[in-house]
């Protein structure tokens, strides 16, 4: 293994502790929109994929390269939308909330 | 050029966990998911200032086709139908990663630059992207009802699909040994494709929560690879990120339905009810008229209201929000209680509920809404039956013994609302249906909502 697998490592290994920490932090409420959220997020394969179908490599890279873009796109425009019109239906009832208190 | 394009990678992956933890909170939540986008445009950015591409033509046409596509997936589709959505997805992802990992493969295989660490990870993305293609398109199969919901499963099922397993490991030993080895590398991806279709099948549409979190872990191991084998460090970072969350959500789901993954992956729960979960209680369902029903309700001080996926089949939760409405006009106060695989994803109730107009601060999880059940006058379950059977508690033999589920037995009254007399997706008889202190109204639950709601406007 080379250094650069070695920091590689590193980062992988500190990427998921912090995913863990911040991940079991979020309230069952909010599963499904996190779910949503990283559906949009993993779009971030469109980095691969476009350098696959920019680098005019050959037949077959470029088409899949460009397949890969068109799937990796459709999760950034579709995850980023739909977790955005999920999250803007949760509201808090303040009416509510001070009569719960009061009682 | 590249110290820029890392920065902006930096950049964007510390936005995105930014973003991972404003979403520990509904008021934050949303600007959060604002500032994951800002990140994602930085890293696309910066992604097409890299020396390797050399022509935009084809990047465009991609876009085109996937941001076209990937509208109306994230403006029209229904809030019930989000489970399958979300599968979908996943193989639309894992599919991103499976293409770039054969490219870059063949890309490599014919400049002669294959090296033995980029080959495992190359095998590795494709081997777990492809099964998680097949596997993602068969649970929206499932979700969706274009297949089969019921466990498919024969003789012999585990040894056979464990063996393919194994295969598709060997050819990726294989690859690693020897990377020129092409047919190994694309009798990998038949494998995995194999793989993933076999390993959903015989799994029961009711588990499909820890199958869609499972294949969300997989994916985002899957990009992680592509990062490994790519030198890029944001992939890393979001396919850890993601797997993490995959993993967790997976391990919620399966406690809260009193399995083990083994046991969801292999078991093919409900093909065999098990005789010994008879109800020891015995005894007479007593029915309720909706009047009665209404009354009672008109004048309860608290109500908790008990969503099961009924709810959501009915598609009933905009009425079962004006019932709360009206009771609360009247002076009583309403809460929801949400069991943990209530819907059919992680949290999907929620999500039901709040599109319906339900504020999210009257939406309280199990653990909360349990110690309250004792001064609860009545609890109204809705669609829900295995989520608050006491055997769970009370029953070592009964299969879901040990289940974490709502007390509503705890309450002063219930009422059920309930299509018929059969048993739930367990095919375990429920004590709470028998209990004295609960009256049944039968009915769809959208029709009987509805009823409910005229009669106690009318109280």
């Amino acid at each position: 293994m080379s250094t650069m697998t070695i920091i590689q490592m590193y980062v992988f290994v500190l990427a998921a502790f912090t995913g863990f920490l911040t991940i079991s932090r979020i309230p069952p409420l909010l599963h499904t929109p996190l779910m949503a959220a990283t559906n949009a997020v993993s779009g971030i394969s469109l980095v691969a994929s476009l350098i696959l179908a920019g680098a005019k490599v050959g037949v077959l890279p470029t088409v899949l390269g460009t397949i890969a873009v068109a799937c990796a796109m459709t999760n950034v425009v579709g995850g980023f939308l739909i977790t955005d019109r999920m999250l803007a239906m949760f509201k808090h009832d303040t009416k509510g909330a001070s009569r719960a208190n009061k009682s | 050029m590249n110290s820029l394009i890392e920065t902006a990678y930096l950049a964007a992956s510390v936005m995105f966990i930014f973003a991972l933890r404003s979403l520990g909170r509904p008021e934050t939540a949303r600007r959060g998911m604002h500032l994951a986008a800002a990140g994602m445009a930085i890293a696309i950015v910066a992604t097409l200032l890299q020396q390797r591409i050399v022509s935009y033509e084809w990047i465009a046409v991609g876009s085109a086709i996937g941001a076209i596509a990937g509208y109306p997936l994230g403006m029209w589709v229904p809030m019930t139908a989000m489970p399958q959505r979300i599968a979908l997805s996943h193989a639309f992802g894992a599919m991103a990663a499976t293409l770039v990992g054969v490219g870059e493969y063949w890309h490599s295989l014919h400049t002669g630059t294959l090296q033995t660490f980029q080959v495992g990870a190359l095998g590795f993305e494709v081997l777990l992207g492809s099964l998680t293609v097949t596997g993602s398109l068969m649970a929206f199969g499932k979700l969706q009802e274009v297949l089969p919901g019921r466990p498919i499963t024969f003789r012999g099922q585990n040894v056979m699909n464990l063996s393919i397993l194994a295969a598709g490991f060997a050819a990726l030993v294989w690859v690693i040994v020897a990377p020129t080895a092409e047919s190994a590398f694309f009798g990998m991806v038949g494998i995995g494709l194999a793989v993933g279709i076999l390993m959903v099948l015989p799994i029961g549409g009711a588990d499909m929560p820890v199958v869609v979190s499972l294949l969300n872990s997989y994916a985002g191991l899957a990009s992680c690879a592509t990062g490994f084998a790519t030198d890029n460090n944001i992939l890393i970072i979001v396919g850890a990120l993601d797997g993490a969350s995959g993993l967790i959500l997976s391990i919620i789901m399966s406690k809260a339905m009193n399995r083990s993954f083994a046991n969801v992956l292999f078991g093919a729960f409900g093909s065999t009810p098990e005789a010994s979960a008879q109800s020891a209680a015995g005894g007479e369902m007593s029915a309720v008229a909706p009047d009665d029903a209404a009354l009672r309700l008109a004048f309860a001080k608290q109500v908790v209201v008990v969503p099961g996926y009924g709810l959501a089949v009915a598609q009933a939760q905009h009425q079962a929000r004006e019932l709360g409405e009206e009771i609360e006009k009247r002076g009583g106060e309403v809460r929801y209680a949400i069991h943990p695989v209530a819907g059919r994803m992680p949290g999907h109730m929620n999500v039901l509920l709040a599109e319906a107009g339900v504020p999210y601060n009257k939406l309280i999880e199990m653990d909360d809404i349990n110690e309250k059940f004792p001064e609860t006058d009545v609890a109204l379950v809705v669609g829900a039956n295995d989520v608050v059977n006491p055997a769970a508690r009370t029953n070592p033999a009964s299969p879901i013994y040990g289940m974490p589920i709502l007390k509503v037995s705890d309450a002063k009254s219930t009422i059920v609302l309930k299509r018929g007399r059969g048993t739930g997706f367990s095919g375990v008889e429920n004590d709470l249906f028998f209990a004295p202190k609960t009256s049944m109204l039968f009915g769809d639950a959208k029709q009987s909502l509805t009823n409910l709601v005229t009669e106690v406007k009318a109280a």
